[in-house]
């Protein structure tokens, strides 16, 4: 055959970009992990470029014998079949050392899996709460809670090629983003509110499911201020693609004043629930608040998608009048069983009232009605 | 053994009496066969058939992610793409594929007329399309098919999962009786039909791992029964075995998924190993180096199989001790992985080698294949499995040995047998195109993934991050390259039947050992009518150095 030539040409292509892999001139060019801020990304580093290099060693001694085989000992060469097929001992041996090697990786392993999952002695407890498509973050030390969703620009991005381009942060990027202090031992608790999700943070090294029903535990100590941004993994529906973290670690008084910052933010959400809004106003909130919580299963349009999500637009509960307080009831409360969450938890007064009100009001709908924060407020 | 010849299916001892008489002329010949090549033949263009449907999944995929934002699909139908294409592959194509070698190739290196259990061969490929058809159709349903995932995790596959699974969930089990069906047939067919001359230890790699395989199928597949099953009263019935508010939990459907799971991927890897050990010492001109450890590295592989699912579940919240047991598990199954190619490599040196087309691929197999098994040894490995999992990594690496693993040795099997099924040799200029053009982008669009997992790009998105665009649009030339090729593929088998060059020797690589090449070319309808002698089994074996 006319191949055996080209034969050896190929293999050492092949192998090539193997061994360009690792060196960390590559590291910019996001051919491989990040060494990461934590001591545990760290030493997930190291793991993961001696078991590299582990591989490689294999591969060009198994590939090296067999190239030197696939060239000189070819029938074309005149090599003649010599008629060993059998030996214990090499048996023995190719088993053995192989062994011996992989021991020598599991102990390094095992020191750093026991460090990474040894949870206990943290100076603050963030729980984590994946939902189809957001996060939720709690602050158990200090009250402070929020939910995290992609930013509005990325979301705009999606379809649109001219924002997509300017966006630094196309699709890693969020509307609120995990603010924690550093050098402080932080443990992140995960769970899910619907499906499984996983939250994943490279330079943290942590990577956990969030289980519906179950609590995951997590830790890190970030030592280096900066923006880190990582994805949900695990496949959650529709737009598990378009669920980013991102963690913004500041200095111990920043991360204070961040605090501070959030409560007083509560308080004023809390008291816009208090006066009487214009319709403008709440239909200029409820937008924010639709494209925000709503766009992404019933549409941006209010038409849904048949037989996953019913249509906003047109709709009896969204145009009748009778229907008003069952559709104040489903935003609360959600249904069961169903991707339709319960939003009283998530949104305040004020928010309901006004995503209500621009639901009956957008998509066509035109019914004139206006709903208040107190009306949202009589029915919790 | 020799009596159980004679208490075989009527159809097959009419046959007997008869040995002119040929396939029944028709469409009919084809529905009602139950002759092992006829329905090796019908396995073999069900699997060639899914393989397209899938491909064309795959390039709907990849069109997606040439670029950044959404060009083509929207999400919902992309994730009904992915775990459709999953599914297919898994289910339509690879498993079909070897069950179809099984059936032609089996019975005729055993030295066997036919299967043991003829009608029910005929069942358990005739319930392939019917359940392949009631897969697809979710596509067209109200809400869209499956898309969850090709490992349909609950309870995204429950309670947020579109009407059409029940649907789905009827598939599965149907593609379940076939496998297990084909399954038994082939044990029966090794336990009962060979040749009594033949101790287990002469049989032909080929056979012992798709022996073994079997065994791995009858244990495996009743788990994925059970899963779906559960899946289903969850869905319909009120129970709550995933559901965490019912008491139930989420993460026991991946450990009974993964039960399945693991052996599962084995099941699409061991009848590959038995390939290329048929091939290697074909052009190699050596009998295969250490026979009975490959024997040995299957059965452990096969047992190991069984306990090591759990790697797949390394971040659902395991206690350290579970992590700990899963990765030395996991480490220890790769070694007899390790052996196998050490043995191929050994009947390789001081050979006398020469590259026809199917050694080309089996070659491309060994090289290809412990690439990805040197990835799995680093996703073993829990820490960095953080990194790793539910990222391109892992698709790179399962693709790496699902792809240019059992995929390649599928082809490498179908060009070595090819010439004695049809009595026709292949274009080889053509195929030599073929496969350099295959092995090439292969490389290409599966290479690059390493770099996108580990530069933080998770798996089953549609669309990304700006930074990881370079090596997304490289991957999805590469992956246009290799859907085309398998046109080429098809061009090339099917002018082979029609217009090959016609081949008469027995022995159509001069170098072959095993019973199937003592059998004139074109194989006959029936195979052995007279069992073989012990002295012809011996003078054929590939591994007992005698005869070289
Ligand atoms: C994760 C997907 C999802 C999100 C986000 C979501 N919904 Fe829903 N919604 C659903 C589903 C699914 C249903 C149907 C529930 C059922 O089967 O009863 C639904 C039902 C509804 C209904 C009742 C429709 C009818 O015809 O009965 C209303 C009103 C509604 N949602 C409003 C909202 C509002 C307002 C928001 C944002 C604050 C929102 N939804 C966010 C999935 C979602
Ligand atoms: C050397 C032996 C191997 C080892 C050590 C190994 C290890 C692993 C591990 C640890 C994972 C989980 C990765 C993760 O999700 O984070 C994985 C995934 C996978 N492996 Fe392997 N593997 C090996 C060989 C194989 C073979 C031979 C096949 C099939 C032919 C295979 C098919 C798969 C598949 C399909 C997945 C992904 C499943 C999914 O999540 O969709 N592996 N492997
Ligand atoms: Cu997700
Ligand atoms: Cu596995």
């Amino acid at each position: 055959m006319l191949n055996n030539r080209f034969f050896a040409t190929l293999f050492k292509i092949l192998i090539l970009p193997l061994l360009a892999v690792p060196g960390s001139a590559f590291a910019e060019y996001g051919l491989n992990l990040p060494k990461g801020v934590t001591p545990i990304s760290r030493d997930i580093y190291g793991l993961h470029m001696t078991i590299f290099w582990v591989c490689v060693g294999i591969a060009v001694i198994v590939f090296g014998v067999m190239i030197y085989s696939m060239i000189y000992h070819r029938k074309s060469k005149g090599a003649v079949a010599s008629n060993f097929h059998e030996s214990t001992t090499i048996e023995l041996i190719w088993t053995a050392v192989p062994l011996a090697i992989l021991i020598a990786i599991a102990v390094p392993a095992t020191r750093v899996l026991i460090d990474l999952e040894n949870t206990d002695k943290a100076d603050m407890t963030v729980k984590i709460t994946g939902y189809q498509w957001k996060w939720q973050y709690e602050y158990l030390d200090n009250g402070v809670s929020f939910f995290s969703n992609l930013s509005k620009k990325s979301r705009d991005g999606i379809k649109n090629a001219e924002i997509r381009n300017t966006d630094d942060h196309y699709l890693q990027d969020v509307d609120k983003r995990l603010v924690l202090p550093v050098n402080t031992r932080v443990r992140f608790l995960m769970t899910s509110n619907d499906v499984i999700h996983s939250w994943w943070v490279r330079e943290l090294g942590v990577k956990q499911d969030a289980n519906p029903g179950f609590i995951n535990d997590s830790w890190a100590y970030i030592e280096e201020e900066g923006v880190y941004r990582g994805k949900c993994t695990e496949l959650c529906g529709k737009d598990h693609g378009f669920m980013p973290v991102v963690v913004e670690v500041v200095s111990k008084e920043n991360y204070a004043i961040w605090v501070d910052e959030q409560k007083a933010e509560i308080a004023a959400a809390a008291a816009s629930g208090d006066r009487e809004w214009s319709m403008d106003e709440l239909m200029t909130r409820g937008q924010e608040v639709y494209s925000t919580n709503c766009a992404a299963c019933h549409g941006t349009t209010g038409a849904g998608v048949p037989g996953a999500f019913p249509a906003m637009a047109g709709s009896a509960i969204t145009t009748q009048p009778e229907n008003l307080e069952a559709h104040i009831a489903i935003i609360l409360n959600g249904q069961a069983g169903t991707a339709m969450q319960a939003f009283g938890k998530q949104l305040s007064d004020s928010d309901i009232a006004a995503v209500v009100t621009y639901e009956r009001n957008a998509f066509g709908n035109n019914t004139g009605d206006i709903t208040q924060p107190a009306q949202i407020k009589s029915a919790r | 053994m020799a009596t159980t010849t004679t208490d075989i299916d009527a159809d097959t001892h009419h046959d007997h009496e008869d040995h002119h008489h040929g396939p029944e002329p028709g469409l009919m010949r084809w529905v009602k066969t139950t002759n092992h090549k006829d329905i090796g033949y019908l396995y073999l263009w069900f699997a060639f058939g899914m393989l397209l449907i899938g491909g064309a999944m795959a390039m709907v995929i990849r069109a997606e992610l040439f670029m950044p934002g959404l060009q083509f699909v929207e999400p919902q139908f992309f994730n009904q793409m992915t775990t459709m294409h999953g599914l297919i592959m898994v289910f339509g194509a690879i498993m079909p594929a070897f069950v179809g070698l099984a059936n032609i190739q089996i019975p005729t290196m055993v030295g066997a007329p036919d299967m043991a259990l003829p009608r029910m061969n005929n069942w358990s490929f005739w319930i392939l399309p019917f359940a392949g058809a009631m897969l697809l159709s979710t596509m067209f349903m109200e809400g869209g098919g499956p898309a969850f995932g090709w490992t349909f995790y609950a309870p995204l596959s429950t309670t947020f999962a579109p009407d059409s699974t029940d649907y789905f969930i009827f598939a599965i089990h149907m593609l379940g009786f076939s496998s297990i069906m084909g399954a038994i047939n082939i044990i029966a067919t090794v336990m009962n039909m060979r040749a009594s001359g033949m101790k287990l230890m002469d049989m032909p790699l080929f056979v012992w791992t798709w022996f073994i395989t079997a065994f791995l199928l009858i244990a495996a597949m009743p788990v994925l029964a059970g899963a779906v099953t559960m899946m289903l009263t969850d869905r319909n019935f009120g129970t709550s075995f995933f559901d965490a508010a019912g008491g139930g939990d989420p993460v026991m459907f991946q450990h009974i998924f993964w039960f399945f799971g693991h052996p599962e991927v084995y099941i699409m890897i061991l009848p590959a190993f038995g390939i290329v050990s048929q091939i290697i010492p074909t052009f190699a001109r050596k009998p295969l180096f250490g026979y009975s450890s490959m024997v040995y590295a299957t059965g452990s592989i096969a047992i190991l199989s069984f306990v090591v699912w759990a790697h797949h579940m390394f971040l659902t919240g395991m206690p350290v001790a579970g992590q700990m047991y899963f990765m030395y598990a996991t480490i220890l199954i790769s070694v007899p992985t390790g052996v196998k190619v050490f043995n191929w490599v050994s009947t390789m040196w001081r050979g006398s080698m020469s590259f026809e087309i199917p050694m080309m691929w089996a070659v491309a197999f060994v090289i290809l294949f412990t690439i990805g098994g040197l990835s799995g040894l680093m996703l073993g490995i829990v820490p960095a499995d953080i990194q790793y999992h539910d990222t391109y990594f892992v698709v790179a690496h399962f693709h790496y040995v699902l792809v240019s693993g059992a995929l390649f040795s599928i082809i490498a099997g179908v060009y070595y047998w090819l010439p004695k099924w049809c009595g026709r040799m292949f274009n080889e200029k053509l195929a030599t195109i073929h496969f350099w053009w295959a092995v090439i982008s292969v490389n290409v669009l599966f290479f690059p993934m390493h770099f996108l997992g580990l530069a933080g790009m998770p798996r089953r998105i549609p669309d990304y991050g700006l930074q990881f665009a370079d090596f997304n649009l490289i991957a999805s030339l590469g992956g246009f390259a290799f859907g085309l090729s398998f046109l080429l593929l098809a061009y090339i088998v099917v002018d082979c039947i029609r217009n090959g060059k016609v081949v008469k020797e027995a022995r159509v690589w001069e170098s072959a050992k095993g019973l199937e090449w003592t059998l004139p070319t074109p194989a006959p309808y029936h195979t052995f009518n007279e069992e073989p002698s012990r002295e012809l089994i011996l003078k054929e074996s590939s591994h007992t150095g005698d005869n070289h």
